[in-house]
């Protein structure tokens, strides 16, 4: 398993993580801001993968 | 104010070959980017360019590997200095040319702003544009599209897409969204069409501009008085933002809610129908359509003059010296046909892998309204692939209108029956 953490701060909510990984990402209701629904994802989840890669803010990284 | 020849060159490799002046516009091919843009990405992943008006050096980046380097990177500044300096023509700029420092900000124009002010006024909206209120909102587009489609089917034919779909779909939506009565059209459509007509004067941009900030500062003291369920009512009523900073925002979300996703609707339906299979390989498997949007951004990628940063500070990248109030253009619609990046990148298939495409941007900046932008197209596309199966160009494809010398490339007019 390999961890997932979001840094809220540099987050610019483009809303790409929840997009392209519903079921680890939302975001928050006031300023679209990440939101994780897991803190966990398979070493090889592609798509908890993409939305690492895809993030337009580097906000997200996998530990 | 030194002459751009004046300039010190920098390193060899830079002025080893011949320095583009702007990005070429001139396309043989509708969906393709002119193959002179190509052949300077196929040449290096960096270069020298010109800028216009006078020919100033800056540079151009046109590799997916450093655009997305570029614009994640806020050393690359948002906020663009003066004198202008553009990637192709825009006469208005002239005027500007003798203006030192920096170009005052336009009130709540955060597009035009770096962190931290850029932050403070995008996190006022993001909450508006998130996944799941997009979703809430389906209902509302889907109902804006029917409407259109209803009106279409009722008409004449041949019809011209964009005026009848293209247009008024994106339009209706973002004006409900922000709380702007679309019958009072007449009073920004123009306006905010010229903020974007490159052909434009300098003084007709900013008569546009001052018109559209009156317009919303009416709309704003009446939404304070008497507050509707919608953007501009919950911004108005934020005691942390001005009345100058309200409408600067609700004008830069109506004039980019009105002209990219029309032209994608128009350009996307065009591609589809000159490329028939893939227009059936949706009809057969609407399954495909959320991936077949972000093929069309990619592969059509409408931001076809890029996206432009200013240095403001002497900086090394990549081997090359950039020197401060030096312009960097980043060609997203050579980043978007990347080989290195993207398989077959030539080839419009909708059930590609288009992800990673740098058509909505990439870094803090990146489109605002992207979420709301796919909702819009994947309904409008499949709505119209089902209203109109048998859907066909009226005109050959040769004589549609193109719009290559504008901020968003696109077709003027198409021309379709069924």
């Amino acid at each position: 398993m390999v961890r997932i953490i979001a840094d809220t701060e540099a987050c610019a909510s483009s809303g790409m993580c929840a997009l392209t990984a519903p079921e680890y990402f939302d975001q928050d209701d006031e300023d679209g801001r990440v939101v994780l629904l897991a803190d966990e994802a398979e070493d090889r989840d592609d798509e908890v993968a993409d939305a690492v890669r895809l993030c337009p803010a580097g906000a997200l990284r996998l530990a | 104010m030194s002459a751009p020849d004046s300039t010190p060159e920098t390193s060899a490799p830079d002025t080893a070959e011949a320095v583009p002046y702007g990005i070429p516009l001139e396309r043989d091919h509708p969906f393709d980017p002119p193959a002179a843009v190509m052949a300077l990405h196929r040449g290096s992943e960096m270069r020298r360019m010109r800028y216009y008006p006078e020919g100033r050096l800056g540079w151009l980046v046109t590799s997916h590997r450093l655009a997305r380097k570029v614009l994640a990177d806020t050393r690359f500044s948002s906020t663009l200095g003066s004198p202008a300096q553009v990637p192709i023509p825009m006469p208005g700029l002239e005027g500007y040319l003798d203006f030192e420092g920096d170009f005052p900000l336009t009130p709540g124009m955060f597009i035009e702003m770096d962190p931290p002010d850029h932050t403070r006024l995008r996190r006022k909206l993001t909450g508006v544009f998130t996944v799941k209120r997009m979703k809430q909102l389906e209902p509302r587009i889907a109902a804006h599209v029917q409407d259109r489609l209803d009106a279409l089917a009722a008409g004449p034919r041949p019809a011209d897409l964009v005026a009848d779909f293209a247009v008024p779909v994106p339009a209706m939506m973002i004006c409900e969204l922000l709380g702007v009565p679309y019958d009072q059209r007449e009073r920004f459509e123009a306006d905010s069409r010229a903020i974007f007509t490159n052909d434009e004067t300098g003084g007709g941009k900013e008569a546009a501009i001052l018109n559209l900030f009156a317009f919303l500062g009416e709309l704003i003291a009446a939404k304070r008085a008497e507050p509707t369920d919608d953007v501009l009512s919950d911004l108005a009523a934020d005691p942390e933002l001005d009345d100058n900073e309200v409408a600067g925002m609700a004008i830069l979300l109506l004039v980019a809610g009105h002209e990219t996703t029309a032209k994608m609707l128009a350009l996307g339906t065009m591609a589809l129908l000159e490329n028939r299979d893939q227009w059936e390989l949706l009809r057969a498997r609407p399954e495909l359509m959320a991936g077949g949007v972000e093929e069309l951004l990619r592969y059509l990628t409408i931001i076809h003059t890029g996206l432009i940063r200013q240095v403001k500070e002497d900086m090394e990248f990549e081997g090359h010296q950039i020197k401060a109030r030096e312009y960097v253009t980043v060609s997203v619609q050579t980043a978007n046909r990347d080989e290195a990046h993207f398989i077959e990148p030539d080839k419009l298939d909708v059930t590609g892998d288009a992800k990673g495409h740098l058509t909505f941007g990439h870094g803090v900046h990146q489109c605002l309204g992207q979420q709301l932008a796919r909702m819009e197209m994947r309904i409008a596309f499949a709505g119209l692939i089902e209203r109109f199966p048998g859907l066909r160009l009226a005109v050959p494809a040769a004589e549609v209108p193109l719009v290559t010398g504008q901020s968003f490339y696109g077709v003027a007019e198409l021309p379709v029956t069924w």
